[in-house]
């Protein structure tokens, strides 16, 4: 007797069009046969954490009326250069699949992919209604793909390139931008700010003007703040702004943009201000007490006391990303300040050097713990900590879901009293009870790692780096961490028999990544071959594996669960257990 | 390249391709023959490939996204992550690589990614003995033409390539390769 029976389909699917979050919609497809199949006809937005643990084609076959797709493809530390060119991510097979499957397609988001401009062009001729196009940190494209977006999706909304990198192809054809029609009038968000060639400013005048309902505008560094003025002038609407380049102060220049901003009611978010001339900084004071959200973490060139001046007016701030040049002065005033705080990053100005440039140290990171009770999510880099800094910043914010530390140099100890920060990295996972993210970094011991395991239960995210002592640490993590989804690893002592010993536990995780570690060759086989569900891979660029001893450590190793076999697409550095399998034989 | 019999590299340890185009077996000796060949003038390629700039820098760390990185003030930092990318593609592969130019040091270590990148060999080889070797790695310059590399200094190639291309020997002919030691760049200066 089936459940559904009681209730029309239509009924039942009305009920399901109010469930949104991809759990509770996995969830009550497994009631019954019929709930099932309601369920997966009217699911309209799919995310796929990592586009190798399904296909296309599986993906089609269950739920067949897509409107909004969301793929994520390289690894996390693929950010900081440590996958190799050509290692995968080619998100042509989907979007062919897509084309032909998904006529009604609105959506496509994207994060570290790879990318042509025929996938482009195909997009664009392929989904009649397409409205989203999000690129973040994806590559592959240029300027050429951009045009055919720009040219053919009648209805798009959205056109946002995060970080992305971008061929700029010089056309005879035109600027990009003056592909989008004249008729052509629904954009909405405009982000170009990795675009490192300069755009037509006609056809980005022309573009603004025409398009009432644009409220988000993230320019690229090539638009000068003269240009900027004319832009806010045509969209007084704007609720997200990001500048251009504004090195040279001029006064004529200033009045004119100052003029602008006041113009801008609604403005809500700033971002850009590469190379920005102090001296413009005013200009925006107006908008400061509206603003939720700043980033100023490409200002190089706005030091300590600008920034205090700028910060101590955004009452309202709930998001900050800034440069160290804040330091500790900065960020007591911000704790003083911005009450409603939620959100903050601390980027280094100058990473690779050896002594610090900044007065930057933890107590920075305390005082804004102490200050702005609704801080949750933080990424932090600075030279020094401590574990009682650690326990304070634990003890104030217990409601911490996201903290990234990033203690520059490797291995750095308490500064005062040289010992591991274990205990104080321990204090953050017992008093955060929701935590979701962690990234470790200083001297630390596998006792660290016991503290997670025992402490981080709702932990989903975790990265370590230079730490641990011996297998145990990492058999604390997989054992203890239920809800352990992402692990990142590099330069760690952790080999093959925490890995082999938890090798259950891999098929409950989205992907671990584990670099300079030593898991050796036999062991990634061995795993490979016990875990069908798993994929191996083992990144060498030393050439084939078996040229070496099977106990020789791999370079870097990622596993992921899988349900749709061995990928196609391997460069001849990456190796799998196939490699000695028979493959001669069919 | 000659496919060997089926039969005898099963025990063979290699990279697994399934599906795709049949694999292409090699004889181990071979292999390592190539290897030594063009590793004489490059020592520790794996950690060549962590070369780094300034001192105590270790790939990746601190965890600055190369985004991020790209775009800083810093003149330093932004060089260190200059890329010079081109295209590779090879006759009979079904994927386009791209290669990082400015990753490597000269004709040598550049081969040995190649062949890393699209699992063949012999690219090495061609570098020396381009008569007789039945991959023909050309590339086009800037002024569109296509000529074969190595035949110009390093430094030059690495200004002019607009994108890498292994061709088999049996397409070559007739392709429209500038001849061998044109000197097209010493007929360039002389011109000015």
């Amino acid at each position: 007797m089936m459940m559904g029976s009681s209730f029309p389909e239509e009924v039942l699917e009305h009920v399901f069009s109010f469930i949104e979050r991809d759990k509770d919609r996995n969830a009550i497809s497994t009631v019954c046969q019929s709930w099932y199949e309601i369920e997966r006809w009217s699911r309209r937005r799919v995310f796929v954490g990592n586009c190798y643990a399904v296909s296309p084609l599986i993906l089609i076959k269950r739920f067949p009326d897509v409107r909004c797709l969301e793929l994520k493809g390289k690894p996390h530390f693929a950010d900081f250069n440590l996958v190799p060119e050509g290692w995968g991510a080619y998100v042509s097979p989907w979007i062919a699949a897509a084309s032909t499957a998904y006529p009604w397609l609105e959506e496509i988001r994207l994060k570290r992919m790879v990318i042509s401009d025929d996938s482009l062009e195909l997009i664009s001729k392929s989904f009649k209604n397409f409205k989203v196009l999000v690129l973040s940190s994806c590559e592959g494209f240029s300027t050429e793909g951009l045009a055919a977006i720009a040219a053919n999706c009648r209805n798009l909304r959205e056109l946002d390139l995060r970080e992305s990198e971008v061929e700029d192809l010089n056309q005879s054809s035109g600027h990009w931008l003056s592909h989008f029609p004249d008729n052509y009038t629904s954009l909405v968000s405009l982000n170009i700010a990795c675009l490192n060639s300069e755009v037509s400013f006609t056809a980005l005048e022309r573009l603004v003007g025409r398009c009432p309902n644009l409220r988000t505008l993230r320019l690229n560094r090539a638009v000068p703040l003269d240009r900027l003025a004319i832009l806010l002038r045509r969209a007084p609407q704007l609720v997200e702004l990001g500048t251009g380049e504004a090195s040279d102060l001029r006064p004529d220049v200033f009045s004119n943009l100052s003029g602008a901003f006041s113009g801008c009611k609604e403005l809500k978010s700033l971002s850009g201000f590469w190379d920005v001339a102090p001296g413009y900084l005013p200009v925006v004071y107006p908008i400061c007490p509206r603003l939720t959200s700043l980033n100023l973490s490409y200002a190089a060139t706005i030091q300590s006391s600008d920034l205090i001046k700028l910060v101590s007016q955004c009452h309202n701030l709930q998001k900050l990303w800034v440069l160290d040049y804040i330091e500790d002065l900065g960020l007591e005033a911000l704790s003083a300040s911005c009450k409603d705080l939620r959100e903050l990053r601390v980027f280094p100005s100058e990473p690779f050097g050896v002594e610090p440039n900044v007065l930057l140290t933890e107590q920075g990171l305390v005082s804004v713990s102490e200050g702005c009770p609704k801080l949750h999510s933080v990424l932090y880099f600075c030279r020094q900590m401590s574990n009682d800094a650690l326990r304070t910043i634990a003890r104030n914010r217990p409601n911490m879901t996201r903290f990234r530390l990033c203690i520059i140099e490797p291995r750095t100890p308490d500064y005062l009293n040289h010992q591991s920060l274990d205990v104080g990295f321990g204090a953050i996972v017992e008093h955060c009870k929701d935590l979701r993210r962690l990234s470790l970094s200083g001297l630390l011991t596998d006792r660290v790692f016991e503290y997670i395991g025992t402490y981080g239960k709702k932990l989903e995210m975790l990265s370590v780096a230079f730490a641990g002592d011996s297998d145990l640490g990492l058999h604390h993590v997989l054992s203890g961490c239920e809800n352990l989804r992402k692990l990142e690893i590099r330069d760690c002592p952790f080999g093959d028999k925490a890995l082999l010993a938890n090798a259950a536990k891999l098929e409950t995780m989205r992907s671990l990544w584990m670099s300079s570690c030593s898991v050796s060759f036999g062991a990634c086989k061995l795993l490979g071959q016990k875990m069908p569900r798993l994929n191996v891979e083992v990144i060498d660029e030393r050439g084939p594996p078996g040229s070496r001893p099977e106990s020789c450590p791999v370079e870097k190793l990622y596993i992921y669960r899988t349900i749709s076999g061995q990928r196609f697409d391997m460069p001849g550095f990456v190796w799998t257990k196939d490699e000695n399998s028979a493959l001669g034989l069919s | 390249m000659e496919k060997e019999g089926l039969g005898l590299e099963i025990t063979e340890l290699r990279l697994g391709l399934p599906g795709g185009s049949a694999p292409i077996l090699v004889d181990k000796n071979e292999k390592k023959r190539v290897f030594s060949d063009i590793s004489d003038d490059h020592e520790n390629s794996s950690t060549d490939w962590k070369l780094t700039q300034t001192k105590n820098q270790v790939v990746g760390w601190p965890p600055v996204c190369s985004y991020r990185r790209k775009n800083s003030f810093h003149e330093k930092d932004r060089l260190e992550t200059s890329k010079m990318y081109v295209k590779v593609s090879m006759d009979g592969a079904p994927f386009l690589r791209k290669v990082d130019l400015s990753m490597h040091e000269g004709y040598s270590d550049l081969a040995v990614a190649l062949e890393k990148l699209f699992d063949c060999f012999g690219i090495g080889e061609a570098l020396k003995d381009a008569e007789n070797s039945e991959q023909v790695p050309i590339y086009e310059d800037k002024d569109g033409d296509w000529m074969l590399v190595g035949d110009v200094p390093w430094e030059m190639f690495f200004e002019s390539c607009k994108r890498l291309r292994i061709m088999k020997r049996s397409e070559a002919k007739g392709f429209g390769l500038q001849p061998k030691g044109s000197h097209k760049g010493n007929s360039k200066d002389v011109a000015k």
